[in-house]
């Protein structure tokens, strides 16, 4: 007889599924009115499911017969995406009662795409990828087109599913060719297998090459972005708050354990196509976002340029690569959510604006506002001491160790013409004159997510040992397993 | 051992033959049909191989959902199949064309076709030997519930995502004003009916 599995490392998982169940069966008993209480229990399962995750797993381990895998770096990715999710529900609250779409499947939706992005961080193996990552996608094509009676909503989802199945058709292929040529889909017998060294065909060069591709759609990566600035316009903007963080970090996990695990002795082959996205991502998130009148679009090249600046600790590939990566995607994180909390206040009339030029004169209308926005700008652009800063300075330092002179400097000069754009925002609010003064308040909710976040980028440098022991020994596992 | 041989070549040849009339058949509904016994023979021909589940998922798969789907598609949509067929002579040279090339890549292909040396020493998926009397029903379900519980699960996950997807995107609850024979026979007079008198030349 067959062993039953070993679930303790998965717990955090489990309960998060059931969890999922049993507030869709809420949802169902008590109708669209219980959205909030839903909501709310989302976050409270996404609270208890880190508490499982910091107490109850033991690192490292692996389970499922080796599918399922959880060391220090999975729990500092999921720990990041529960936070990114939890912080999205709550921003999402108010805007869904607002805009008539506060359904109960809401919050459930959200809970199961973020159910997916862990099990995406703890793949094992090529099938528990895919499945983990089916399960992600699934659930976001769906919010995107939340508000179904709205073209663009539909438009975005319908983008959003279309693209995505092309890309996840391409990491199969990738998948299946690589299973073909090694025989195995297992992360360690991969690594074992290359780790043999001997000639390595041509046949499992393009399947890695398709699967880097597949993952490169799922960070927006250049050139398989296009779908993104469609996508953050169209989905509703909590929606969008949601799609610019939790997913990315996932998918950024995915791709570091993917690379640096099984891949790991093929750096040379897979390191120069890092490279190559990396760049192009840089330069296109800074140009194409000087144009861009709209700020969910802007943020939308915005988030394509800091991939590409995550995508250079990748590149490294060495210890210090990965760790950069991680304390980027902290960062990112936390900048990203505060600077949707602001567009989400962003109201006239009771009436959504985004349009970057409706930020004109925040600073004489709403100084707090304004000036956490600013924080936010400066940081993205990476002026120190704020927290963006430290991002980028971790993942151009490993660079340089890894010798990667070209990919630093390029990150260098992208990062001065991002600077031109986000600084332009932070000239209209200081210096322009104000057009119409948004509605306040902004909420209870919406001011302490403004709050933190804003505190955290700004005073990260007086603090980042935490952050920066946790990415360091989260790299250690990551290099080690 | 003949009389299998006589099979594989009857199902064979069936399967072929419906193959081609289900391009040709003029009418589509005929089309799918044929379609249909294509499956059952491809069905078939998996039986004689040994690989009863793979049959029967045809059967239930195919056969059930995916051909009647299609038949539905087909009755439901008005499709001018005459009008699509137009030009087939026209295009019948340069279709011949691509037809022939890709025959002679698959040649290419498949003549210089090796197996990596101890490559199969590589195979990492458990296979029930023949030996254990296990029918492949009952290994894939071994398998299934065993090794890859997790995948099984998830898979379980995504489809519950896709169903609640289904419902939020099309779902609309209609408020229909239903009629409620006891209301009706309850309304009093005095309570919807308000008598005037009006005065003539003033209105009300």
């Amino acid at each position: 007889m067959t062993q039953m599995p070993d679930i303790a490392p998965a717990l955090p998982e489990i309960f998060l599924a059931l969890a999922g169940m049993a507030l869709l069966m809420l949802g169902v008993f008590k109708g669209d009115r219980s959205t909030r209480l839903v909501a709310y229990l989302t976050v409270l399962s996404f609270v208890v499911a880190g508490f499982l995750l910091v107490s109850t797993v033991e690192t490292p381990s692996r389970t499922f017969g080796g599918m399922f895998v959880a060391d220090d770096f999975a729990v500092f990715m999921k720990i990041l995406s529960l936070l990114g999710s939890a912080l999205a529900v709550i921003m999402s609250l108010e805007f869904i009662e607002r805009e008539q779409m506060a359904r109960f499947e809401f919050p459930v939706l959200f809970l199961f795409a973020t159910l997916g992005m862990m099990l995406m961080i703890s793949a094992g193996s090529l099938l528990s990828l895919y499945l983990g990552l089916e399960l992600q996608s699934l659930s976001l094509y769906v919010v995107a087109a939340f508000r179904r009676d709205t073209v663009r909503s539909s438009e975005a989802g319908l983008k959003y599913f279309v693209l995505g199945a092309l890309s996840s058709g391409m990491l199969l292929y990738g998948a299946s060719l690589i299973y073909g040529f090694t025989g195995t889909i297992d992360f360690v017998r991969l690594a074992e297998t290359f780790a043999e060294g001997g000639q390595v065909g041509i046949g499992l060069i393009i399947g890695i090459v398709f699967i880097a591709a597949g993952l490169a759609f799922k960070v927006s990566a250049v050139p398989f972005h296009m779908w993104t600035p469609d996508v953050y316009e169209g989905a509703p903007t909590p929606v969008t708050a949601f799609f610019a963080v939790a997913p990315k970090v996932a998918a950024i996990a995915l791709f570091l354990r993917v690379m640096v695990g099984p891949f790991g002795d093929l750096v040379l082959q897979w390191q120069q196509i890092v490279v190559v996205i990396s760049i192009l991502s840089m330069l296109l998130g800074a140009y194409a976002a000087i144009n861009q009148t709209n700020i969910k679009r802007l943020m939308a090249y915005s988030s394509i340029g800091h991939m590409g600046y995550a995508l250079i600790g990748l590149a490294a590939g060495t210890e210090r690569g990965v760790s950069g990566v991680l304390i980027y995607m902290a960062i990112y994180l936390a900048m990203n959510v505060g600077t949707f909390a602001c567009i989400l206040s962003m109201r006239v009339n009771r009436r959504m604006v985004e349009g970057i030029n409706d930020l004109a004169g925040l600073s004489k209308t709403n100084p707090l506002m304004a000036l956490s926005l600013a924080v936010f700008m400066f940081s993205m652009a990476g002026i120190p001491p704020l927290a963006g800063f430290f991002g980028k300075l971790s993942v151009f330092l490993a660079a340089i160790d890894a010798q990667l002179y070209t990919l630093a400097i390029i990150g260098v000069l992208t990062s001065v013409v991002g600077a031109f754009y986000y600084i332009r925002i932070v000239k209209l609010m200081y210096f322009d004159d104000p057009v119409e003064s948004f509605d306040r308040p902004i909420g209870r909710d919406m001011t302490l997510v403004l709050t933190g976040t804003g505190l955290f980028t700004a005073f990260f440098f007086l603090f980042p040992a935490p952050i920066m022991d946790a990415a360091t020994r989260a790299a250690q596992s990551l290099l080690a397993g | 051992m003949v009389i299998q041989g006589l099979a594989f070549y009857l199902f064979a040849l069936i399967t072929v033959a419906a193959g081609v009339m289900v391009i040709t058949a003029r009418n589509p509904v005929h089309s799918v049909l044929y379609l249909i016994l294509a499956f059952f023979n491809s069905a078939a021909l998996f039986l004689l191989m040994g690989a009863e589940f793979v049959a029967f998922i045809l059967i239930i798969v195919y056969v059930g959902a995916v051909a009647v789907l299609f038949l539905f598609v087909v009755m439901m949509l008005d499709i001018d199949f005459a009008r699509l067929r137009e030009g087939v002579v026209r295009y019948l040279p340069i279709g011949a064309l691509v037809g022939l090339v890709l025959l002679v890549e698959l040649l290419v292909v498949l003549g210089a076709w090796t197996i990596a040396p101890g490559g199969e020493t590589r195979i990492a998926s458990p296979q029930p030997s023949l030996e254990s009397g296990l029918t492949n029903t009952e290994a894939l379900g071994n398998l299934i519930y065993t090794d890859y519980v997790y995948a099984f699960q998830i898979a379980g996950l995504i489809l519950l995502v896709a169903m609640i997807g289904a419902i939020v995107l099309t779902l609309r609850t209609r408020t229909v004003r239903r009629q409620r024979i006891a209301d009706q026979v309850n309304r009093r007079p005095e309570e919807v009916l308000v008598i005037r008198k009006v005065e003539p030349g003033e209105g009300i």
